[in-house]
């Protein structure tokens, strides 16, 4: 799963999309997965790093990993062949 | 290294355009204590789904109400609605402060005589009162308020053969500027049938007339329209003292008074916009001083208010099943708490808050409840924290109708705890067994085995 990679990402969390001219705020979390996934991670290897950095299980995580990015492909965050 | 704390992922498309009317987004703050006692303790000690009720509040707010209404008239007199909240712990802290029993069935009337009411201070409200019931009441001289001429009919026979006369009064239906205008109990007033009704009960000789009713509608947004229904009762109560020289003990105008909650398709909070006690009793106080009735002389107020009374001391702690997505990438969020608790969910936007801290994100979440029914949704949009399984959230005001109208369908009821002023839970009602519906059953013996 590749991210769009025209979109802007700010640290604080600002993401702007300049294809549609639509900006969303994200989470730590969010952004932190954004920021993975922009540096060529798989899926497992976020899990991996997640697991590892934050207090959360592998199952509560890929659970929310998978809604996550389900919500990032409605939203057109996605490279368009994914 | 400690890991960081973690909180599920989220992202949040802004929407462009004009700015919301009120700017700031209303985001209540956690409900982590009821009363003193800890959300995630009474939880964890009773069950979730857990009805909880709040004594202080419920004085509190009864006491609020009597006073606006004694510090405008002379003589007022609550009167517990029974279908509003009949466990009995609720009944008797009304009964305790001194409320009367309004009961509108046999199970009612016979669950006031249980509490230890007073009968004489037991009114039988209702459209479908028996013989029997009828006896027992006239025999117990309970107050019988008369709703069609069938009954009034029946009544005098049943007069016949009692102990005692009974003491009536009829219910008065009219006109009070109000929609929809509730003409399906009682008399009307505009077309004669009300004052028909006073000259059989006073020609009858049979009777004691002791007051005149109404019960104008439910969740009446408008104080004037009490202003009405006092106005033309007490017009009654002169005609019956100019034709039959009868002086009224009583004027009763019934419940219907709003509640804090919120309508659903309201553009502004209940707290904000619905009247409050004092806007009723200046209404009704008003009428009935400036009405006919010569100073020392005015008859007693009677008040069967019961949703604005026991509403807010109702709070539904629930727990959160599962989070899921709809086909348009809409957040839902299934809790253990549906429309089988919470009946009042069909016409409030219950206010809704985390029972635990969160972080400032937030999502707009369709909160569905635990039943395999497409109806159960308790909230179609509402602006939640990120939540997760098992977190609590607290319903609030939920203490009206919600605890008689419940239903047993798909889920056993959960327990009811009562806070008292001192803090301590008490369970005022058990949750339900299975063999709380078995019990009641009976297997014809052909179909005692499901082997052919």
């Amino acid at each position: 799963m590749k991210i769009n990679p025209n979109l802007a990402v700010s640290e604080s969390g600002f993401l702007f999309n300049p294809g549609t001219g639509e900006s969303f705020t994200v989470n730590p979390t969010g952004a932190e997965i954004i920021r993975l996934l922009r540096e060529g991670l798989s899926l497992e290897q976020v899990i991996d790093a997640f697991t590892e950095q934050f207090q959360v299980d592998r199952h509560t995580f890929e659970k929310d990993l998978h809604d996550f990015s389900g919500i990032l492909k409605t939203y057109n965050l996605l490279e368009k062949d994914e | 290294m400690e890991k960081q704390k973690y909180e599920r992922p989220h992202i949040l498309r802004l929407e462009t355009g004009m700015p919301g009317k009120f700017g700031m987004r209303n985001e209540p703050a956690p409900t982590t204590h009821i009363d003193g006692m800890a959300v995630s303790e009474l939880a964890e000690k009773y069950g979730s789904p857990l009805f909880v009720l709040s004594e202080k509040t419920i004085r509190s707010v009864y006491r609020q109400a009597y006073k606006a209404f004694s510090t405008r008239y002379p003589k007022v007199q609550f009167a517990w609605s029974y279908k509003t909240n009949y466990l009995s712990a609720v009944c008797n802290i009304f009964h305790q402060e001194g409320s009367w029993a309004e009961v509108v069935s046999g199970f009612e009337y016979d669950k006031a005589l249980a509490n230890g009411v007073d009968p004489k201070k037991i009114i039988f409200n209702g459209p479908a009162k028996t013989r029997e019931e009828l006896l027992l009441a006239t025999n117990n001289e309970s107050l019988i308020h008369i709703d069609h001429l069938d009954e009034l009919y029946l009544l005098i026979e049943v007069a016949e053969h009692a102990d005692h006369r009974p003491r009536v009064a009829i219910r008065v239906n009219m006109d009070t500027g109000i929609y929809p205008m509730w003409d399906r109990f009682g008399f009307n007033y505009e077309n004669g049938q009300a004052w028909d009704a006073l000259n059989k009960i006073m020609h009858s000789g049979k009777l004691d007339l002791m007051g005149l009713h109404t019960h104008i509608g439910t969740f009446i947004m408008s104080a004037n329209a009490y202003a009405v229904a006092a106005t033309k009762l007490a017009e009654l109560a002169r005609l019956l003292q100019v034709k039959f020289n009868h002086k009224l003990k009583y004027i009763d105008l019934g419940g219907g008074f709003a509640s804090k909650n919120t309508l659903k398709g309201s553009y502004l909070p209940g707290s904000d916009t619905n009247p409050s006690f004092n806007d009723y009793a200046e209404a009704i106080s008003s009428a009935l001083i400036n009405s006919h009735f010569a100073p020392g002389e005015l008859p007693m107020l009677i008040l069967e208010t019961g949703r604005a009374l026991i509403d807010e001391a109702g709070y539904i702690i629930s727990s959160v099943i599962a989070n899921k997505r709809m086909s348009t990438g809409r957040r839902a969020t299934i809790i253990d708490a549906g429309v089988n608790l919470l009946f009042t969910s069909f016409w409030y936007q219950h206010s809704i808050t985390v029972a635990q801290g969160t972080s400032q994100y937030r999502e707009d979440t369709s909160l569905y409840g635990p039943l395999c029914m497409n109806i159960d949704c308790i909230r179609d949009s509402i602006n939640l924290p990120l939540l997760n399984p098992g977190d609590h959230l607290v319903i609030h005001q939920t203490g009206a109708y919600n605890l008689t109208q419940w239903m047993q369908f798909i889920h056993l009821r959960p327990k009811v705890v009562m806070i008292d002023e001192m803090g301590d839970a008490h369970i005022v009602r058990e949750n339900e067994e299975m063999e709380s519906i078995t019990g009641l059953e009976k297997l014809p013996g052909h179909l005692s085995s499901i082997k052919a």
